[in-house]
């Protein structure tokens, strides 16, 4: 399953917090209602990314795998 | 004697360490000469460090809500763990090997869930909690319709506090006459989790959580219970025990639980009130904090928050270049490099966490300047990293 995402970030080689971090500062780059896919090895992203959505108010799409086979985690602009 | 507090200035990881209690360290010391012999011995030294491992064991019976036959010395509150649970799971070997456990409990019982599937042909359910901590109890009634070898659920949880629903729990293992195995890390000397508990087989403690030398576990095993060796054991006259106790030690430990109860009353309310100032004011003085945990069902001595944006391990050392010692359960700052399980387990920001957890004798003061500092710390840590 594969979801849509309008812009990618890769943090394969990122430690937590950093993946949250690019999360943070990319969000504004795509319009509302448009999706950032967090591609990240570090698996306090599974926890991270859908904790992040909760306090910043955004919707948590889902989890699925980059091209290589990397978890990717999808976020969805609301605000 | 005199008992110098200047030293732990700042120290604030009591869920890790609770300092020695002075009533401890006068009983162990005294014990260190008169209580060395070996308490199994029939000699008049050996009866005398028998007197005194039998004065330990009542003390520790009657505080945690148990009989003194009941009670086990063992090396470590993690000992005690793999005992308790497994123990537990060899005397229903003929019902089932299954372990069911809540998704939060101390790592030992993870461990004890592998070494049954490993070497006793078990099988592991794990029950979810919900945000807050706690256990998902429809979860749990849902897993017992199945025969269990025994069920294992803390009092409370020592990284976020948040304190278990255990009479219910109880209730449902009663029903289905699965034993219940209980840690009782984080309550034992601060509240009676086991009063009033419709059934229980067996529980853990761990002396250095109360005051206590570290080195010290209790197990208890309920009279009745099916209990069996998990592991090898010597020609001692208690199975359950993992030979020659350190009956100093187990006295220290006994002194420290008995004093703690005495004084539990006042440091409750005391730790409480601060703990409660810590939860309002983070959230007003740092940006984007989560603080998780039960509200209100929960430890009176433990606080624990997220920061967003912060390295777990980058806040723990900067706080302690400014004198203060927290805990932290985010994976920068683990061993594992994996986050911790419980933060995993609720849902909430694994990175960034802070675990505050408060001695008998944190003041007014020492928090006060902890939440001080805080703001800065947190501040300084994001505008390195590149927060926008």
């Amino acid at each position: 399953m594969s979801l849509p995402v309008d812009l990618e970030l890769d943090c394969r080689d990122l430690r937590c917090p950093l993946p949250i971090i690019r999360l943070a500062n990319a969000i504004g780059d795509v319009a509302v209602g448009q999706t950032v896919g967090v591609v990240a090895r570090d698996v306090a992203a599974r926890s991270d990314v859908p904790a992040w959505c909760r306090m910043r108010e955004q919707e948590y799409v889902g989890e699925d795998t980059a091209d290589d086979g990397v978890d990717r985690y999808v976020v969805r602009r609301l605000r | 004697v005199t008992h110098s507090t200047g030293d732990l200035q700042g120290y604030l990881d009591a869920a890790s360490a609770e300092p020695l209690h002075p009533a401890a360290r006068e009983a162990l010391t005294a014990a260190l000469d008169t209580g060395f012999a070996d308490p199994a011995a029939l000699h008049r030294r050996g009866r005398n460090a028998r007197l005194l491992l039998d004065n330990a064991r009542e003390v520790v019976a009657a505080t945690l809500g148990a009989r003194p036959d009941e009670v086990t010395f063992t090396a470590t509150g993690t000992a005690a763990i793999h005992q308790g649970t497994l123990g537990l799971l060899r005397g229903r070997s003929r019902v089932s090997p299954r372990l069911v456990h809540s998704a939060v409990e101390h790592s030992a019982v993870f461990a004890a869930a592998t070494w049954n599937e490993r070497w006793f042909g078990g099988t592991t359910d794990v029950l979810p909690v919900d945000r807050t901590g706690r256990l998902d109890l429809p979860a749990a009634q849902e897993a017992l319709q199945e025969p269990a070898g025994a069920l294992a659920v803390q009092a409370a949880n020592q990284e976020v506090g948040t304190l278990q629903p255990l009479a219910e729990v109880a209730e449902l293992a009663a029903r289905r006459e699965v034993p219940l195995f209980v840690d009782l890390a984080g309550t034992a000397g601060r509240s009676d989790a086991l009063a009033d508990l419709p059934a229980w087989a067996a529980a853990s403690a761990s002396a250095h959580t109360w005051g206590g030398p570290a080195g010290v576990g209790v197990l208890l095993v309920r009279k009745g219970a099916r209990w069996r060796p998990p592991f090898p054991t010597d020609d001692r006259i208690d199975p359950r025990s993992t030979g020659f106790e350190n009956v100093p030690a187990a006295l220290g430990a006994a002194a420290a639980l008995q004093a703690t109860v005495a004084e539990r009353a006042e440091t409750g309310s005391r730790q409480r009130r601060l703990v409660e100032r810590i939860r309002r004011t983070v959230p007003e003085t740092v940006p984007d904090v989560e603080v998780v945990g039960d509200p209100d069902r929960r430890l009176p001595h433990v606080v624990t928050f997220s920061c967003l944006y912060v390295d777990g391990e980058a806040l723990v050392t900067e706080l302690d270049r400014l004198g203060f010692g927290v805990a932290s359960g985010s994976a920068c700052s683990a061993s594992t490099l994996t986050p911790s399980h419980v933060l995993e387990a609720m849902g909430v920001l694994t990175h960034g966490n802070l675990r505050v957890s408060l001695t008998r004798e944190t003041t007014e003061a020492e928090v006060t300047g902890f939440l001080e500092a805080l703001p800065g710390v947190v501040r300084g840590i994001r505008e390195r990293a590149g927060v926008r």
